[in-house]
């Protein structure tokens, strides 16, 4: 026995001693970092290098086709006394926040309804899903042709109805406007939200719910005590990707109004285009962009830890 | 931890709930009650989500002069559709070289980011080198980065390495929207291939790059084709990038040429523009019609992670 293993011994240290080359090629890090360099060559140079570039930009004086030359706060002092800045803002601020809660309440219903016994759902669920897949400007343009001035169908649809005596200007009156965009944002970006929902939903034990209405419990407490506390996580991370997309919407702005009527639309992204692109100002531009990165950042922050400290408490009070 | 559990246990008490309870709590709902809660509701929402593109569709093969007279000609409907615009789309524009050039750069950026992405997210999960927590972290902010913030840098970028004008700016720029999403979802594929798999594999002499081509990516093919379809998606339906890297028509993807190149003043524009607009969906339509199922574990797989 003995012998044996000494045998087995001998015939390992006969073999000639792993190259430096083959331990490499078993150690974690190195090969690590040889499955991660594509990826990371794309991100670094085409993503966290522009993030920076742009920080650095909004403080130079940059325009297209000439490097600029630092000048502190300058774009920002300008862009604090520039009063359509401002109403940029707001602008940005109203959309995100109307068209945020207006998507969730009505992905939240359109989940709970496709969460039911249904016929086809299975098909009623893919067709939901269709102004997802269909690229935002296609369906914005869609959109423009509903919202003409003087075609629309939908003016032709409540003249008919006897509701209204002209052409509604969707696009051409302020308010009309933001409230006209707001819409095609929402009709957009519920699919999303319900189907995501939806899959939250179905995790859901239907004995919770019997156990519930055994006890008493009418559908609104259903709701409240069963389905939201355990969907929060789902939605908190949900809405911090709608949040977000919003805050940052750039097509259907451009294809429905291009910022108009006197800057009524015009939401943080699009005016840096504007100003960057069109304008030339890149350092203003960059330094629109760049106001726009702490918004985001307490967008995320609400969203994520407001939704997910709630579940995390009522998990911990419940286990 | 015990969120995991409590999904997990939900998971089972789940699936044994919908095998006994078929019928559920169905005996106390009326169908006249389902009507008015259920049946109406979903019929105005789908109604309003789907009307858009019956517009889109009716517009486009509607002859011109129907178009513009909704009193004599009722407007929801035709009874004499025509291809004219369609036509006009395909022989009079550069509609055919505008398709092709966006399905030449989503086919290439979606390609290099799922193979960035799979390398990646097997590094991730299994490689398990020095730091790999904090790296599949910051590919998730990264996922949060918005394009429209970046597209200024990005143009000065661009215009640096000479790419100005050129495909390859969007090829090179797209997966960088792509690469954070298919990793974080295929590293949730990866992680659910068992670990004994690999073992056996190594024990056997098998190298990594074995592992990840023979084992690892057949097990991985459903989470494949979503990360490829929703990608795909995605670089169809880019915009702001492509709006600001190109400026020649012929180079021109979809929706950007949609947008400028058929917008101007004439009212007669509304066919053909309808018409490119759901010649450019249908694609992706016809796509998502073979794969819906992998479409909607791509959208909510990236989000459960």
């Amino acid at each position: 026995m003995a012998d044996h293993a000494m045998t087995i011994e001998r015939k390992g240290a006969e073999r000639r001693p792993f190259s430096a080359w083959q331990r490499l090629s078993v150690n974690r890090n190195w090969l690590g970092f040889w499955f991660m360099l594509p990826a990371m060559t794309f991100l670094i140079l085409f993503l966290a290098y522009p993030l920076g570039l742009g920080v650095w930009l909004s403080f130079t004086d940059a325009r297209v086709g000439r490097a600029g030359v630092f000048i502190g706060l300058e774009n920002y002092e300008w862009l604090m006394g520039d009063s359509n800045f401002w109403l940029v803002v707001f602008n940005t601020l109203f959309y995100t926040s109307i068209a945020s809660i207006v998507k969730f309440a009505v992905g939240l219903y359109l989940a709970l309804l496709l969460n039911e016994r249904l016929p086809f759902k299975a098909m009623i669920r893919a067709l939901v899903l269709i102004p997802f897949i269909v690229p935002t400007v296609l369906s914005a343009i869609a959109f423009w042709w509903i919202y003409d001035s003087q075609f629309s169908i939908v003016s032709w649809a409540l003249r008919n109805l006897g509701l209204i005596e002209g052409n509604v200007n969707f696009l051409g009156d302020t308010w009309n406007a933001r409230w006209s965009v707001i819409f095609a944002n929402v009709w957009r970006g519920i699919p999303f939200i319900a189907i995501t929902l939806l899959a939250g939903l179905q995790t859901v034990s239907p004995s919770l719910y019997e156990a519930a209405t055994i006890d008493g419990a009418n559908s609104w407490q259903r709701f409240r005590f069963i389905t939201y506390p355990l969907l929060t996580p789902i939605i908190a991370v949900v809405m911090t990707f709608s949040v977000l997309f919003t805050f940052t919407d750039f097509q259907l702005i451009w294809v429905l109004t291009r910022g108009g009527p006197v800057n009524a639309t015009h939401l943080m992204a699009t005016l840096s285009y504007q100003r960057a692109i069109l304008g030339g100002n890149l350092g203003e531009g960059a330094a629109i962009s760049t106001a726009m990165i702490p918004f985001l950042f307490a967008a995320i922050m609400i969203s994520w830890f407001g939704l997910q400290r709630r579940a995390w408490q009522q998990g911990e009070n419940n286990e | 931890m015990s969120e995991i559990t409590r999904t997990r246990i939900m998971d089972s008490a789940g699936s044994v709930g919908k095998a006994d309870l078929s019928e559920g709590m169905s005996f106390l709902e009326s169908v006249p009650r389902r009507l008015v809660t259920l049946y109406l509701p979903l019929g105005i929402i789908c109604f309003v989500l789907l009307f858009p593109f019956y517009w889109m569709a009716l517009t486009a093969i509607k002859p011109d002069e129907q178009l513009l007279d909704l009193n004599r000609y009722n407007p929801l409907w035709t009874w004499n559709p025509t291809f004219r615009h369609f036509e006009k789309l395909l022989f009079e524009t550069q509609y055919p070289r505008w398709l092709w050039n966006t399905m030449i750069v989503a086919m290439a950026a979606t390609t290099l980011s799922i193979t960035s992405s799979v390398f990646a997210a097997y590094a991730i999960v299994r490689l398990r080198y020095k730091g790999a927590q904090w790296v599949g972290g910051l590919i998730f902010m990264a996922y949060l980065v918005p394009p429209s913030i970046l597209f200024i840098p990005l143009s000065t970028v661009v215009f640096q390495y000479g790419l100005f004008d050129s495909p390859l700016a969007l090829i090179l720029t797209y997966p960088t929207i792509l690469i954070p999403f298919s990793t974080w979802l295929l590293m949730g594929y990866f992680k659910t291939i068992p670990f004994e798999l690999e073992e056996c594999a190594l024990i056997d002499g098998a190298s990594r790059w074995q592992i990840l081509t023979k084992i690892i990516l057949p097990l991985a093919i459903p989470g494949l084709i979503s990360a490829f379809i929703f990608c795909f998606t995605l670089c169809w339906n880019e915009f702001i990038y492509a709006l600001t890297f190109l400026s020649s028509t012929q180079h021109k993807t979809v929706p950007v040429a949609i947008v400028n190149e058929f917008v101007d003043g004439d009212i007669y524009r509304w066919g053909s523009l309808m018409a490119g607009a759901l010649a450019g969906s249908l694609p992706l339509v016809i796509l998502y019609a073979f794969f819906v199922e992998h479409y909607v574990s791509a959208m909510t797989g990236a989000v459960k992670e």
